[in-house]
């Protein structure tokens, strides 16, 4: 039986986030997550953006929240080696409807505490942003709205509180929780029992499930899908700046945005479906994403398409941004309707969460080695020459390249697996150090990678996985 | 920085690269230097290992692996060098510098009087054909799965489905049934084939695996891995057609759905690309538009036969080598090649005419299948060459030479017209 302080259920950028802030005091920290990777739900499939909050509904907290995370990613990014990037977003208006809602929409921001949005002119906004439809009539700038790898982050958060002592236990589904005495007392996992005085639900699409089992099930999770293209870095149309639609009253719409690596990332839909698994792409779907994103950017070249994928987000009905505590469940906040700012917010979450820990009782005293910093996997391809003779004369691995689309090598590779929370599958290598991110997704490296995979964690090749367990890559060796 | 110096370099040692090596050490004696990625050299070639090669280039039937070490043996002979695990991540075209990455050596600077491409293609991948449906493994482009079987002796599923009647894809539907799976059908967009005939013959009419034309795949199933795939027959506009949508249960799915000719380097160096190929604009010297940049075989235009990327990477080597002996022929005048009817690209883009008239040969695709047809290569009113075809397809590769000395104008046309429509 393991035994700890706190556990947190759920892996993801909000689960990561709490148990890297946790891990600042002297108390002890499991997150159990039944994936076999952090970030391996929600928080991978989004449109990566360090959101300011200037759209959030004024005095929720939702808007407390995302309001305070923006600021904190500035200095978060540097110690944890995030690439990270404020590149500022724009809100075009194309009709007068449009145009006339602007001032709203910057009284909101004002309201939300965003107070740097500026109003530009149709010519100020053309200057800014070249690909934008010339028949824009002006539009609002957003300076602060900024631009993440999401999965990195997700890493380093686990990474550096793996490092401060927290526990990772993975692949651990939680099947129940045992309380006494009106208090938790065990969380009952696919991986024995852990002896907990407090938890934490941070389990996203699923954590009307974990609220059930201590009979807090006053809400629903619908999965809301959101499916996406991602284009070339090599496309014929790129924007400079992230490209949000004005929001009607039914929904925030479909953006343009480069990601932090130089590709562009077009959408999400946002559709309401019964499943929580159904991370399909449809034909629908994408083509609703083409249409309206066309509307803004005449030019956007679809056909230079690289991957599309989709997320879901883990929408609660009733609607809302919420964090719980309960009289009559001692030791347990439950948190839920973390939607599509999840990402954002999940720093300044944790800060919350944490403080919600306290008021219940759990003693958060600060620890004095804390080790705030955390270095990424060195990167082969933007290192100067001289680096990368130096780094390939300290491990030759640096010196073969694996994939070639992104220019990842072996030594990469390797590196991600061997890391504290290391990669055991071809997404988790891929989402470590983009091996198969480029434009033949894969089809050269792939097969590499399951055999590195296989060599380095000493598997069979038929039990390299994709991603989840059962999602083989091979059926074994030729007859 | 490791630096070394030779007069060709050539970026690839696949069919191509192997052909101009040999080419090139034969026409300079000069240093002839060939950075390969892999650990050996080959190209795709070392994991096709099926017969069908070399049949008009040498005139017998070997397979994959015999026809690249034929060339290996030779360029081996010759002393032509290789640099092995070797990936190029820049090249200084101006300075004739290619850098390239070597775990032996670490960063290496090539410098050479002239520079072949030879980096061949990639597959067309699901998302580029936007597949919907859900992501789960077991969906592979079918160069990878051979790969995977082939070179590391790994089985890549037991039913199977197979997108596109590309030649891999046909190639594969058999090697995937002599190792024990069920190809289940082979489905393709267009209402012919996309690859060889023969291989249709000998890799699915010998075993029994249904070919269904104007069809396509309008769902993946499957969370962890495949499940199925659902696909239907397709309308006029290549829209499925809903009511004809069946279901196969099956764990892989194999796509054969066209490759695209890998210019990373190129595009860097701003060399001139044909939206067409996706490959470099050439001349009949296989000449760039940076003139000592040189380039052969799939990186140019996708070819139907290894046989044709000898042909013409064979004059990619002559020439680079004469380039760097400064013996290439004078530049007159630049001729254009412009595709007429039912042509769908010319390869090469131009014609660089000298006081000296050759025989050239443009090499081509037809847009779609026809019979009875005579291809004309004419400038302007003049015919400088015509020939007669009982057939031709858009799997199969089309030539026609005339002499540049016939050439007064400033283009050549050349079209696919039904016999006795002439004008």
């Amino acid at each position: 039986m393991v035994k700890t302080d706190v556990v947190v259920i759920g892996a993801g950028a909000v689960g990561c986030a709490i148990a890297r802030e946790l891990s600042k005091y002297k108390v002890k920290v499991t997150v159990v997550d039944k994936r076999d990777d952090v970030g391996g739900d929600a928080s991978k499939s989004n449109s990566a953006i360090i959101h300011t909050g200037y759209d959030a509904a004024p005095g929720t907290l939702e808007s407390q929240l995302v309001v305070a995370a923006n600021p904190m990613y500035e200095q978060l990014t540097k110690d944890l080696d995030i690439p990270f990037e404020k590149i500022g977003a724009i809100l075009p208006a194309f009709t007068d409807e449009q145009f006339e809602s602007l001032p709203a929409i910057k009284e909101k921001a004002f309201k939300n505490h965003v107070y740097d949005v500026e109003y530009l002119s149709k010519k100020e906004i053309l200057e800014k942003e070249p690909e934008l439809n010339p028949e824009v009539k002006g539009g609002l700038f957003i300076p602060r709205e900024s631009i993440i790898d999401p999965f990195v982050l997700v890493q380093a958060l686990a990474e550096n509180a793996n490092e401060n002592g927290v526990d990772f236990m993975l692949n651990t589904e939680v099947i129940d929780i045992k309380m006494e005495k009106g208090a938790v007392k065990e969380v009952v996992t696919t991986a024995g029992i852990i002896e907990t005085s407090y938890i934490i639900n941070a389990a996203a699409l699923h954590c009307d499930d974990i609220a059930a089992m201590v009979g807090k099930a006053d809400y629903k999770v619908m999965a809301r899908r959101g499916q996406f293209y991602i284009l070339d870095k090599n496309t014929s149309c790129k924007v400079r700046n992230i490209v949000l639609p004005i929001p009607t009253k039914i929904t925030k719409g479909k953006l343009m945005t480069p990601t932090i690596h130089g590709n562009m990332l077009v959408g999400p839909t946002a559709e309401d479906l019964p499943d929580k698994e159904d991370v399909s792409v449809t034909t629908e779907g994408l083509d609703s994403i083409y249409t309206d994103v066309r509307k803004m950017i005449p030019e956007v070249n679809i056909r230079d398409t690289i991957t599309q994928y989709s997320g879901l987000r883990p929408n609660r009905n009733p609607e809302g941004l919420h964090v719980d505590i309960y009289e009559d469940v001692k030791g347990y906040v439950n948190l839920s309707g973390v939607r599509s700012t999840g990402i954002t917010l999940s720093v300044a979450m944790a800060k919350y969460v944490a403080e919600k820990l306290k008021e219940i009782g759990c003693e958060l005293a600060l620890k004095d080695d804390f080790k705030a910093t955390r270095k990424g996997i060195p990167c082969f391809h933007e290192m100067s020459v001289e680096e990368k003779e130096s780094i390939i004369k300290e491990n030759p691995l640096y010196g073969t390249v694996i994939c070639r689309c992104e220019t990842i090598t072996e030594g990469e590779i390797v590196e991600a697996i061997h890391r504290p929370i290391g990669a055991k599958t071809i997404d988790a290598v891929k989402r470590r150090v983009r091996a198969g991110m480029g434009r033949c997704q894969g089809g050269f490296c792939g097969p590499k990678v399951i055999e590195i995979l296989a060599r380095e964690l000493n598997l069979r090749t038929d039990q390299v996985a994709k991603n989840l367990e059962g999602s083989y890559m091979v059926i074994g060796k030729n007859k | 920085m490791y630096n070394l110096t030779c007069d060709v370099a050539i970026i690839g040692g696949g069919p191509a690269g192997l052909s101009a090596a040999v080419a090139a050490k034969k026409e300079s004696g000069g240093r002839v230097l060939v950075i390969e990625r892999d650990e050996s050299i080959g190209g795709i070639l070392q994991q096709c290992i099926h017969p069908g090669f070399g049949l008009t280039y040498f005139k017998e039937e070997l397979t994959g692996p015999e026809y690249a070490g034929r060339f290996a043996d030779e360029a081996k002979e010759l002393g032509v060098e290789f640099l092995l695990n070797s990936m190029v991540l820049d090249m200084d075209e101006r300075a004739g510098t290619v850098t390239c990455v070597n775990r032996e050596y670490g960063m290496t600077a090539i410098t050479a009087k002239s520079i072949i491409l030879a980096m061949g293609c990639r597959e067309r991948t699901r998302a580029n054909i936007m597949i919907p449906g859900s992501r789960p493994a077991g969906v592979y482009t079918a160069g990878s799965a051979q790969r995977l079987v082939n070179r590391q002796n790994e089985m890549v599923g037991k039913k199977v489905v197979i997108l596109g009647s590309g030649d891999i894809g046909m190639i594969m539907a058999r090697r995937m049934t002599l190792e024990g799976a069920k190809v289940l059908a082979v489905i393709e967009l267009m209402d012919y084939l996309a690859g060889l005939t023969r291989n249709k013959v000998q890799c699915l009419d010998d075993f029994e695996i249904p070919l269904y034309l104007s069809h396509t795949i309008t769902k993946i199933e499957g969370y962890q891995r495949v499940k199925g795939v659902y696909f239907a027959k397709v309308d006029e506009n290549k829209k499925p057609i809903q009511e004809t949508e069946q279901y196969i249960e099956c764990d892989t799915i194999l796509l054969s759905v066209g490759l695209i000719p890998e210019n990373e380097l190129t595009r860097k160096a701003l060399i001139d690309i044909s939206s067409i190929t996706n490959g470099p604009k050439v001349n009949q010297y296989m000449q760039t538009s940076s003139e000592n940049v040189f380039a052969c075989g799939n990186v140019v235009h996708v070819n139907d036969l290894v046989d044709n990327v000898s042909t013409e990477s064979i004059k990619a080597g002559k020439f680079a080598a004469q380039y760097a002996m400064n013996t290439l022929p004078k530049e007159e005048k630049a001729v254009e090649n412009i595709a007429g009817e039912n042509v769908r690209y010319l390869c090469p883009q131009s014609i660089s005419v000298s006081p000296e008239s050759e025989k050239v040969s443009l090499y081509f695709r037809v847009l779609h299948p026809d019979q009875n047809v005579k291809i004309i290569a004419r400038d302007g009113d003049k015919v400088l060459a015509s020939k007669k075809r009982i057939r031709v397809n858009p799997g199969e590769m089309e030539e026609i030479t005339f002499n540049t000395g016939y050439i007064s104008g400033s283009s050549v046309t050349v079209e696919v017209v039904k016999e006795g429509q002439e004008s």
